[in-house]
Formats: structure tokens, C-alpha cells, sequence
């Protein structure tokens, strides 16, 4: 058992091997001290499959999982073909390491430069990483490589950035001078004039969000322009999914693209694992943090790939390197890579509508109940904002208690917002469980 | 062969100085050491830089080698042909592997240096 | 292979989605569009799996190869822990249900598999509170390296340096950058472990921690660690522990008792986990008690009436590191590892570990240089200096070793070891496979001196030979 093969007689040659006659394993361990042993090691005897299977089993019935999901806030409730948990449930993928001897792991480094290539046409960018942990470690990754590039360091966030993402960049950067200015949104954008008023010669990077937390999408494009006669990069953190129709960071001029990979396949899991990808222009990619796969040839000619640029990396650059990342998110870039495979290209665009189609019944259904306000003071995508006529959060309690998670209460991270919901709608919610909602709704506030 | 007009510095750095202007890159022993050249990235054209201070990094594949300034002066004139053939810097790296040109400095710092025949002996000691 | 892009014809229709249900609604202001559809693959389901099972079976894995990668700990992957972790009573669970109102009720059996690992880490290694929350062992000791500062700071002290063994990962000094500090490395002495004599020069009120692997790099466990801990202490410096060579002392020793303050262990090497191509993983950090107000936000507690809830009041935190609790699933997956072993199964891991590595270095010694032969643990490195002086790198062992179905171990690594060659061959490989091993490693030390120039071809049996990193270097195609 516990997975090892050897068994006793084996186990005593092979101590006889070594010079252990007594057969004893411990002395294996003689160089630790009797001082150094442990004070205490009480864990439990261990159980069969059978066992943990019945006590796990139990415990998933104290989650609440028959739910509607009207929640996303950047993590989204997505379909998941059968197909892709079939191809990377193949041993040869997920028991592989880091590709590092590239002719015994052609297959892991295909597939990262085919995923490369998905992120940067969906993107509209030059050139991609081979993953990051999330879309927040992303987006901090994207910060300090704006501050490289640039020599310099202050960063203007939009307020329209998902809030845990601002958190996470305040907690990482707490112990470097990077001085951070925060722009709220207004009217459900970016605030033009605002960010105008801040951006100046010492500006490393703006960073955006579209669709934003609210939901709002915009054009980012004049942003760029103004950002980059001021030498700052533009940052853009996107929701992978909404680029089936949405203009993308590429034909904004963004110079960095960031994003949580999660609605690419990934199960939603209680967060994670994720995926954070990253793409940026061509002639920043040596200042990119992650590895890189890149094509090249072998001595007969054949066309192979590698992990490239690797100077950049803590193996090579120690504390000069670009980023401390060394384990990846390989696994989910690949899980990403076969969900738009199978999407394909017309069924991402197809995905996309579908998912803007059922928001926009959802709005429209919401919206006619007395009390309750749709901002619509800009366009949306699969997720929007509701002005309720009372607290967000009781409204919840209420919904939860149908089976229905209504959305979630922006009041949690917007001071004098605790009157709104944000609702999401993917392509899995059917009419009915949007006529559910709306009903649910009304009742709630109303009777 | 070691050319006897260059000037030299114990991390392989070259110079060659004429009225006031210094051309610098690295030696034949260094490009041997580092491998196939990938990538050099440049100083900028205008910057001043002092004499042993980082000005330039030279990246093969598996490592990064910074290259110090063996003079102190301004950036005049950068070799951009390295950016799209760095192996120039492993085929000639005495001649069209240069990497920049500085205005030299009265203080260049250039006495500091050591002349073919000492880096030469200095070579030999490292290979011992 | 050809590129799945090129296999793509137009017309052609992969997975149905949902029905649209409901009417369709207006077009966007064209402002706000993308002008072209993306050019992802355009492939029927059946091609689109051929292309993918095509692809893996140009990999080598744990499942189908001996993979003794040094320092990675590649040993078997459990397949009952990926069955747990799809269950969909977990894998649906949406991570902000628990910030909602009443949310935490409707999650308790997450919460619980987060608190039953935390209790289990902390016994494992000898610590008082654990967070989940680092992606990666990398992230996890960024994380450490924060909780450095911020405990520094608690002092109202600003320190300047951090103190690492030039054995230690790349990932040690480059965590200790991005996080504000300046590296002091120092050197390996003649018995393969860090220069105390050294380490006391460099151990000044500005050293603020110091990163360690015990056993280190080399496989060598450091018996004068504690020393170094006591004299870290006295400095006012914090003991942080690289978890990566955990999977040789479990039962054995706990950093917690060697005298670390802080450790990352990584899940996905000791724990079972699968590498999955080089992640995900998971990298959580261990404190002693008064670190504890430093974790990151939000922390599992305990009430009083036995639920579970999400703290998120915590004012001394140094914040947020991750958007939720880390890799839930791949948390969930050693949560089942250790459930299924227990403490005695986890002490026989490391036995196991051990016994495999020192039985390899036993057969090898006589046919490679091993620099630092004393005292190793799960792993060991030898030398490829004695193959290199007829023209045989250690990089040609190892493609060599590709064409005997065997993949390489860490070549190059540590540093400080000339043509380094770093074996850990983990308690799931039999006794055979060992054998086999031995063999093919000492047919190349024969082959090396009888035919080094054979070596040049090698690898003749993988999908592509030898491939040119100077020409992927400079040409930087990075994308179809």
C-alpha cells in the first residue's frame, strides 16, 4: 500500500546494498539528531479509498451546489464539453513536469505554443506567456513589467478594475515606492477626464478593465492614445469570454493584456485552480515575466518547440529575474486551449452572443419589477448592475433559500453601494430559470 | 590572436580609444565562454555612463552576462546591427561585434586598464 | 506535429452550446466590437481529440516513464485524488458563495477540507497556523518573504538583506527581490552544506530572514541547522524553509522543530498532486504562533459551535495574495493524499524516498563523480565532470537517457556542482526500475569512454532530435 512497490525482502537487499546490515531503515536517518526529531507527529492511521471516498462524499453534502448561479464577478459559470476533461485526464499530460527536456515533451510544448497563439488572436496581441496563477497575480505581474519597461513608477488603476484585484496589487507592492492613484468610475466608465488629470511623465502604466467590475463595457482606444504620447503603457484586463464580440486590448492599443482564464474551461472549484494568462506587444517580451514556448527546428529540419527566452527566468536570473514564477498553471492553459478548440471559432462567437442574448432578457426582466433599477448608463455584456430598493444583501438571503444566488452584493467592496446587486448570466441559465429569478425577485421585495 | 591596439579589462571588455572617442565590446575569450549569442541589449544612445558601471547585457541561451563600461563617458553611437544578428558579436567580436561608442571623458579611466600583453598573461592565469 | 490551426477548415462545427432561449437582443454600438472573429482552431469533436491524444503521446510521464527529476519529486499520482476532486460537489462551488450572506453556511464542507489540511500541515511540519492561499511553491515563498517584512515592520524595523546558500532555487532570491530585498548569497563548504563561518559574517541587524532547503539541493540534510536557526534568532532574523525536500524527512524531522519560522511546503511534490505539464500546484505557507496575525486574508475559523467561517478582520494581514483560499482542488487532492496514507504512510514515504535515492547513489558511485556523497536523503548529485573530459556533457547523458525510455533527471542544477546531474528517483519506483536505471547509466559511462562521439545523435528515438535553442532564441517565434 501508500504506493510503494518494494517490498520487504527487496527492501532488506537493498539496505544490504547501501552497507546497512541490520536491515533497519532508520539508519537511513542517522545524520538527524536525537534533538532534531519531531515532538510530535499525530496523524491520523490512514484509510482505504473506500473510506475517504464516504468521508469526503460527506462533507461535499454540507456545500449548496443545486444552485443557479446569477453570480460571476469574474468567475463565471460556463459550460464544460465532456471532450476536454477526456483529453486532459491523458496521464502523458498532467504526470508530465515542467517541459525542461524539450524532445520528451513535445506534446506539453506544442500544446503551450498553440495556446500562445489562441491568446494572442482572441486577444489581438503579438505575444504570450505560457500562463500565470490567476487574473490577479496576472495583473500584478503586468504592473511591474509596465514599471521595467518604463523606468518608471506610478500606476493609475481604474475603479472599474475587479476590487480584489486592486487589493491583491496593494498587498504585493506594499513594501516597493509605487505610487498608486485610484480613479473611480463615472457614469459606468472610465473616467476620461480623471485619468487625463493624472497621468503625467513619471505615469508607468493605466490600468483598465473591460467589461469592468460593473459590468460596462467601453473603448479604451482614446485612453491609449493620450497614455502613450505621455510614454505610459496601457494595461487592459479582459474576460476571455466576452472577446466573441468585444473589441479587443490589441485594437485598443493596449500595450499589456491580462485576464482571469477561468470561463476557458476551468471548473469554478471554490477558486481554483485558475488561469492567468498574459500577451503583449512583440518588443516587450523580454521584460515578460513566465516561461515562453518557441518554434524552432532540429538538425534534420524538423519543425520542434522549446521553452525560449529563458534568461528572462529565476532559474537563470535569480534575483534579476523578471518574475519569481516557476510552477505555472500548465494544466488549465491546456484546459483553455481544448475549450476553444472545441468552441471553435464560430462557436465563440456564437458563445458570446448567446451568453449578451440571455443578459439582456435578464435585464429586461428584472428591470420591470417595481423598485428595481437596471444601470444602463453604458452598454453591457453578460453581466450588469441592479439598483434595488433595498439591501442587496437581504435580497440575497431570501433568493438563497430558492436556490438561486441572485448576484453579488457590491456594497462588500463599494462604500454606499450596498443597495446593489451584480448579476451575471452565462449561457447555461435557461429562460425558465430567468423567469425563476425575476419571480423570486419580485416576491422578495414585495410580498 | 589578441589584437595589440585594444586596451582591456578583467571582465573581458574591450576598448579601443582615438580622439577622445572610445569604441567598446567584448573579447574573443569572452563570446567563447558565453556560447551562441541570442541577444545583446544595448545602452542608450545619449546615456552617461562611468567607467565599471553595467551598460550593456549579453544573453545567450542559457545565461545573461552583464558588460561593464571600461571607460567613463556619454553614448554616441550604438551598434543596432546586433539587434537583428547578434551572433556578430561570436564571429567578430573585435570588429563588427562592437557594441557602442562613447565620448570619453579627460577621466576616461583608461590608464586603469590593461594593454594586450597583460590580458593576455591574465588569460593565462585564469585557464591554470 | 502540425499546428491544430492548420488542420482548421472553415465551416466546420465543434461542441453545440446551450439553446438560445430567449429572443435575441440588439447589436452592440459597433464602437464597442471586435472588427473580426478570433482565428481559434475550427475543428469537428473527433478531430480535435485525435489532435490532443496525438499530442500526449509525445510526452514523457510519471505514468509511463521513470522521471527522476531532481528536486521535483515525481512520484506517482494517485488516481483516486482526481476522482475526489471532479466530484461536483466541490468542483462547482462558486468562491464567492461565501462572501455572501448566509454564504459560509452553504460551503461548510470546503471550508472543512481547508481547516482539516491546515490541522494536518501543521502537524506534518511542525507549525501553529497555515494559509492555503499560495498558487505555487514560488508564490509561496513570495509570501514568506512578505510575512518577513511585514513582521519587520510590526517591529519598526526596515531590513535590508536576505540570506540564501548559493545551493538554493532560483526561485529563493528572485521571491526575495520582487519583495524588496537585496540577496546575500552564500557559499557551499566542503561537506556540501552552507559556510556557517560565512553565514555569521554575512548575519547582521540588516539580514531580515534567511531561505533554506533542508536537506538542501544536494539531498544533504545540515544536522548543525538548528545552530543556524539560534543564531538567525539572535540577529532578529526569521528561519524560512523551502518546503521542495519535504518528501525526505516526514516523520522524521519538522522544520517547525528544526527551528523555522516559516515554511512553504510544495502540495504537488510531496503530496501526491500531479505536476500537470509544470503546474498547477500549491505552495501554502506554515507560521509559528506569532507570525500568525500576518497571514494573508481571508482565514478559515473555527466557531465556537463547530462551523466554519471566512475571517477577513484582520489588521495586521498582509493582505490579499490571491483572489480566494489557492488551488482549491489541487488543496482538496493532498487533503485525500494524506487522509488515504496517514502518519505512518507518510513516515514510510520518506523512508522509502530515502532508501530509493541512497541505493541508487550506492550502484553509481564507482562509475560517476558524486562531489558530495555524505549523508544524502531523497536525492543526490553526481558529476558528469569525468564523461565531460572525453566530450560527454551532461546534457548528452541525458538525451541518451531519452532513447532508453528513461527521462532525465535535473541536469546543470544545482549550481555550484559541475555537470551536475541531480537524481531523486521517489519511494514509488520498484526495485527493477531502479535496476534499470543503474544499468543504462553505467552502459553510458562505458559508452562514453569507448564512443563519446556516439553521443551527438542522441536523442534518435524521440519525435524531433536535438533542437536549436539559439536559432528559437533569436528568431522569437512565439505564435501561429
Amino acid at each position: 500500500m501508500n504506493y510503494i512497490p518494494n517490498a520487504e525482502g527487496d527492501v532488506k537487499e537493498m539496505l544490504g546494498a547501501i552497507g546497512i546490515g541490520t536491515g533497519d531503515m532508520e539508519e537511513l536517518f542517522r545524520i538527524i539528531p536525537p534533538a532534531l526529531r519531531p515532538l510530535s507527529f499525530n496523524l491520523p492511521p490512514g484509510s482505504s479509498e473506500f473510506d475517504v471516498e464516504k468521508y469526503l462524499r460527506g462533507l461535499g453534502r454540507k456545500n449548496l451546489t443545486e444552485l443557479v448561479y446569477f453570480i460571476g464577478g469574474g468567475f463565471y459559470d460556463h459550460y464544460i464539453p465532456a471532450a476536454l476533461d477526456a483529453i486532459v485526464s491523458r496521464s502523458e499530460f498532467y504526470t508530465a513536469y515542467t517541459p525542461y527536456q524539450p524532445e520528451a515533451s513535445q506534446g506539453t510544448l506544442q500544446a503551450i505554443y498553440e495556446y500562445q497563439s489562441c491568446i494572442c488572436r482572441l486577444t489581438g496581441m503579438e505575444a504570450a506567456n505560457a500562463s500565470l496563477y490567476d487574473g490577479g497575480t496576472a495583473l500584478y505581474e503586468a504592473a511591474m513589467m509596465a514599471i521595467r519597461i518604463t523606468g518608471r513608477n506610478k500606476i493609475i488603476m481604474d475603479g472599474g478594475v475587479n476590487p480584489i484585484y486592486r487589493k491583491m496589487m496593494y498587498s504585493y507592492t506594499s513594501n516597493l515606492s509605487i505610487d498608486f492613484s485610484e480613479i473611480p468610475v463615472s457614469h459606468g466608465q472610465s473616467d476620461r477626464g480623471m485619468i487625463d488629470e493624472y497621468l503625467d511623465d513619471s505615469t508607468a502604466a493605466v490600468i483598465l478593465q473591460n467589461p469592468n467590475f460593473f459590468g460596462a463595457i467601453d473603448d479604451h482606444s482614446d485612453i491609449s492614445e493620450k497614455c502613450h504620447k505621455a510614454g505610459a503603457l496601457v494595461i487592459e484586463s479582459v474576460y476571455p469570454v466576452s472577446l466573441g464580440l468585444l473589441k479587443t486590448p490589441g485594437e485598443m492599443d493596449a500595450d499589456i493584456a491580462v485576464g482571469e482564464g477561468q470561463s476557458l474551461g476551468m471548473p469554478l472549484s471554490f477558486g481554483g485552480p485558475y488561469l492567468g494568462f498574459m500577451a503583449a506587444r512583440k518588443k516587450f517580451v523580454r521584460k515578460m515575466p513566465g516561461r515562453i514556448a518557441g518554434a524552432t527546428t532540429d538538425g534534420k529540419g524538423r519543425v520542434g518547440y522549446v521553452l525560449t527566452l529563458q534568461t528572462r527566468e529565476q532559474h537563470i536570473r535569480r534575483e534579476k529575474a523578471t518574475s519569481n514564477i516557476c510552477s505555472n498553471q500548465a494544466l488549465c492553459a491546456l484546459r483553455a486551449l481544448v475549450y476553444m478548440s472545441l468552441i471553435g471559432k464560430q462557436g465563440f462567437v456564437e458563445l458570446a452572443r448567446i451568453c449578451r442574448d440571455k443578459a439582456e432578457y435578464a435585464g429586461q426582466k428584472l428591470g420591470k419589477i417595481k423598485g428595481v433599477e437596471v444601470k444602463r448608463s453604458a452598454p453591457t455584456f453578460n453581466e450588469f448592475t441592479l439598483k434595488l430598493p433595498g439591501s442587496a444583501d437581504k435580497v440575497i438571503g431570501k433568493l438563497l433559500d430558492k436556490g438561486i444566488v441572485a448576484g453579488f452584493p457590491l456594497g462588500r467592496y463599494y462604500a454606499d453601494m450596498e443597495d446593489y446587486l451584480l448579476v451575471a448570466v452565462t449561457e447555461k441559465r435557461t429562460e425558465r430559470e430567468i423567469t425563476m429569478f425575476a419571480d423570486a425577485l419580485e416576491e422578495a421585495l414585495w410580498s | 590572436m589578441i589584437p595589440q591596439d585594444l586596451k582591456y579589462t578583467k571582465e573581458h571588455e574591450w576598448v579601443r580609444v582615438e580622439d577622445g572617442e572610445a569604441v567598446v565590446g567584448i573579447t574573443e575569450y569572452a563570446q567563447s565562454e558565453l556560447g551562441d549569442i541570442t541577444f545583446v541589449e544595448l545602452p542608450e544612445k545619449g546615456k552617461r555612463i562611468e567607467q565599471s558601471e553595467n551598460m550593456a547585457t549579453v544573453e545567450s541561451v542559457k545565461a545573461a552576462s552583464e558588460v561593464y563600461s571600461p571607460v567613463s563617458g556619454e553614448v554616441i553611437e550604438v551598434n543596432e546591427a546586433l539587434t537583428d544578428a547578434p551572433g556578430e558579436m561570436n564571429r567578430s567580436s573585435y570588429d563588427k561585434g562592437w557594441i557602442c561608442r562613447l565620448r570619453v571623458d579627460d577621466a576616461g579611466g583608461i590608464e586603469s586598464l590593461m594593454d594586450a600583453a597583460a590580458y593576455e598573461n591574465y588569460l593565462k592565469e585564469l585557464k591554470q | 506535429m502540425e499546428l491544430i490551426f492548420r488542420r482548421s477548415g472553415p465551416g466546420k462545427e465543434g461542441v453545440r452550446l446551450p439553446a438560445r432561449d430567449c429572443p435575441p437582443a440588439g447589436a452592440i454600438d459597433p464602437r464597442y466590437t471586435r472588427t473580426e472573429a478570433a482565428e481559434l482552431p475550427g475543428l469537428s469533436e473527433p478531430e480535435v481529440v485525435r489532435h490532443f491524444t496525438r499530442l500526449s503521446r509525445m510526452n514523457f510521464g510519471v505514468d509511463s516513464h521513470f522521471y527522476p527529476l531532481g528536486s521535483c519529486t515525481m512520484k506517482y499520482n494517485p488516481k483516486f485524488l482526481e476522482k475526489i476532486a471532479n466530484l461536483e460537489c466541490f468542483a462547482s462551488l462558486h468562491p464567492l458563495q461565501p462572501q455572501l450572506v448566509k454564504g459560509a453556511t452553504l460551503t461548510q464542507g470546503a471550508l472543512e477540507v481547508i481547516n482539516g489540511l491546515e490541522r494536518a500541515l501543521c502537524e506534518i511540519s511542525g507549525m501553529d497556523e497555515f494559509t492555503t492561499h499560495p498558487m505555487a511553491g514560488a508564490h509561496g515563498e513570495l509570501t514568506g518573504v512578505m510575512l518577513i517584512a511585514a513582521y519587520h515592520k510590526s517591529k519598526g524595523e526596515r531590513r535590508k538583506y536576505i540570506l540564501i546558500p548559493d545551493s538554493g532555487h532560483g526561485t529563493n532570491p528572485a521571491s526575495a527581490a520582487i519583495a524588496g530585498y537585496e540577496v546575500r548569497s552564500i557559499t557551499t563548504d566542503e561537506n556540501g552544506v552552507m559556510d556557517i563561518a560565512e553565514f555569521e559574517k554575512a548575519l547582521d541587524r540588516e539580514a531580515a530572514g534567511v531561505m533554506l532547503t533542508c536537506p538542501n539541493t544536494l539531498g544533504i540534510f545540515n544536522p548543525r541547522i538548528k545552530e543556524i536557526a539560534d543564531m538567525a534568532h539572535e540577529a532578529g532574523a526569521l528561519m524560512y524553509y523551502d518546503g521542495a525536500n519535504l518528501n525526505a524527512i516526514m516523520g522524521k524531522a519538522r522544520p517547525g522543530d528544526l527551528g523555522f519560522d516559516i515554511v512553504h511546503l510544495n502540495i504537488h511534490k510531496t503530496f501526491g498532486t500531479p505536476h500537470g505539464g509544470g503546474g498547477p500546484g500549491a505552495g501554502p505557507v506554515g507560521v509559528k504562533e506569532y507570525l500568525a496575525p500576518f497571514l494573508p486574508v481571508s482565514r478559515v475559523i473555527k466557531g465556537t459551535d463547530g462551523a466554519f467561517a471566512l475571517d477577513y478582520d484582520r489588521p495586521f494581514s498582509i493582505g490579499y495574495i490571491a483572489p480566494f483560499y489557492g488551488n482549491f482542488a489541487v488543496l482538496l487532492k493532498a487533503y485525500v493524499y494524506i487522509l488515504l496514507l496517514g502518519g505512518e504512510g507518510l513516515r514510510r514515504v520518506s523512508e522509502h524516498a530515502v532508501l530509493n535515492a541512497n541505493y541508487l547513489k550506492s550502484r553509481l558511485e564507482h562509475h560517476y563523480d558524486i562531489p558530495y556523497a555524505e549523508n544524502c536523503m531523497h536525492e543526490f548529485v553526481i558529476s558528469a565532470a569525468r564523461q565531460a573530459e572525453r566530450g560527454v556533457h551532461a546534457i548528452d547523458i541525458a538525451k541518451a537517457l531519452i532513447d532508453r525510455g528513461i527521462h532525465p533527471p535535473t541536469v546543470y542544477f544545482p549550481l555550484n556542482v559541475k555537470e551536475a546531474i541531480m537524481i531523486e528517483p521517489t519511494e514509488t519506483e520498484s526495485r527493477e526500475t531502479l535496476d534499470r536505471f543503474i544499468d543504462v547509466m553505467i552502459e553510458l559511462a562505458g559508452l562514453a569512454e569507448k564512443d563519446p562521439a556516439a553521443f551527438r545523435e542522441f536523442p534518435k528515438t524521440a519525435p524531433v532530435g536535438r533542437l536549436d535553442e539559439v536559432k528559437a532564441a533569436r528568431d522569437m517565434d512565439l505564435c501561429a
